[in-house]
């Protein structure tokens, strides 16, 4: 999705201003007190209710989580009778130690700085649109706003790729079953990574980007 | 970049006692800003006048194409399935696995839950996604009203997008054949070319997609 440059726009008209409500998933308009969109048949909401706590509350869950998934072992290596344990960064560590810096960018990248990224990404846009937190004057009209609706794009469409590292464990602990020269079955911390990459996905997906707008109007419920 | 212009009309002022109707409005997704519901002509693309999120952009032949590809899709999944993934030799030890054997690694005690989520993810949900995008839309290809429980379907195939990680897998395959190197020889199996065509399929799939316009080609066609 791409947006126009920042230009000077005029108040728009917002379907809560009018009295009537949006539907998120198709677009249609109803009249407000309308509990189920007629086009659709999703739940109408003028607003997502409770958008933001269940947005912290994922997000909370995630990043407890993603703790035992960075101390345990992701992948355990069992070769001619001696077992090695890696973790995330251990992992990471060793491919670059084989020499291959481009993968081992793509597993830090997925792992590392998308998840921790994510964390700091929605926590940010969940304070921003507090109720009661103004677009001041910091934010220019128009400009500050398509910069928040950028990340929240950004971070819905990056969330799910994290899940490199916990496939790349499936496809290994799959194939490589040699008996003694080596074999490798999945750690406990590919569970819990998998839940983080989860929770965050429901973190973003419970985020109402029109909360984002709403900070245009200063009436944010 | 060809905006339509229609759209940058939004509805002005009248937030008196009388509201507006909702009919011949759509209401931007992102933003929640009114615009005209105008027509949007073939190949143009409508954007939400304040926040600039696009909210239709119809296509030639869409439905059809959308359909066609989704059934390639899943008959490319059957295939990848079944048929031989990867295969590994090291010190004349030979071990073939399918999609299905790297599903079942997590398969014991504690990693159980793990085996679910990678079949749903890799497996399940894509081919529920494919199956009931191809039945919301099928019908209305061949020129039909739509099946019984088309919003229903589609609305889950909308639902599920998010969470069906085939493209990813396949990166994840990737690496996972760079780690295994050092170790053993690894060859594909025809599996995996499909796997990749598959991925390649639903991406073409998905941008032919424009969920407005579906909706409303739904809601149009409707059974009197």
């Amino acid at each position: 999705m791409t947006t126009n440059a920042p230009h000077q726009i005029p108040p728009a008209l917002t379907a809560r201003a009018a009295g009537l409500v949006g539907c998120q998933s198709c677009g249609r308009v109803h009249r407000a007190g309308v509990r189920q969109c007629q086009r659709c048949g999703a739940a109408l909401h003028s607003r997502m209710p409770g958008s933001l706590q269940k947005v912290w509350a994922w997000l909370f869950a995630g990043m407890v989580v993603y703790i035992p998934a960075n101390i345990y072992p992701m992948l355990r290596t069992t070769s001619f009778g001696r077992t090695t344990d890696n973790t995330i960064i251990g992992g990471v560590v060793e491919l670059i130690n084989y020499g291959s810096i481009g993968v081992a960018l793509i597993v830090f990248v997925a792992s590392v700085l998308i998840p921790v990224g994510k964390f700091i990404a929605i926590g940010y846009l969940a304070l921003v649109v507090r109720p009661g937190q103004r677009a001041g004057a910091r934010i220019g009209r128009g400009s500050g706003l398509h910069g928040r609706q950028h990340l929240y794009e950004v971070v819905e469409f990056i969330g799910r790729w994290s899940m490199i590292d916990v496939f790349v464990v499936a496809i290994l602990a799959a194939l490589v079953q040699l008996d003694f020269a080596a074999t490798i079955s999945p750690g406990i911390a590919a569970v819990s990574f998998s839940l983080s990459v989860a929770f965050t996905m429901l973190a973003a997906q419970s985020f109402d980007p029109r909360l984002i707008w709403d900070a245009e109007e200063g009436t944010a419920p | 970049m060809n905006d339509a212009p229609a759209s940058n009309a939004a509805p002005q002022g009248s937030t008196g006692p009388e509201p507006l109707d909702p009919e011949g409005l759509i209401a931007c997704p992102n933003c929640d800003a009114l615009q005209r519901d105008a027509a949007v002509p073939v190949g143009a693309r409508a954007r939400c006048h304040r926040c600039g999120t696009v909210l239709m952009a119809p296509r030639r032949q869409a439905m059809t194409q959308i359909v066609m590809l989704a059934v390639t899709a899943l008959v490319l999944m059957v295939v990848a399935v079944f048929f031989p993934f990867l295969e590994l030799s090291a010190g004349g030890m030979v071990r073939r696995s399918s999609l299905l054997d790297a599903v079942l690694a997590f398969s014991s005690g504690m990693m159980l839950p793990l085996t679910f989520a990678t079949a749903a993810l890799i497996i399940v949900l894509p081919t529920l996604r494919l199956a009931s995008i191809v039945y919301a839309l099928a019908p209305m290809a061949l020129g039909w009203y739509p099946a019984r429980h088309a919003v229903a379907a589609f609305r889950l195939a909308q639902a599920l997008r998010p969470w069906a990680m085939a493209e990813i897998f396949i990166v994840g395959v990737s690496v996972a054949l760079v780690k295994v190197a050092g170790l053993a020889k690894l060859s594909f199996g025809p599996a995996f070319w499909t796997f990749a065509a598959l991925v390649l399929v639903t991406v073409l799939s998905d941008s032919y997609m424009c969920r407005l316009t579906v909706w409303k080609t739904l809601e149009e066609r409707r059974r009197p």
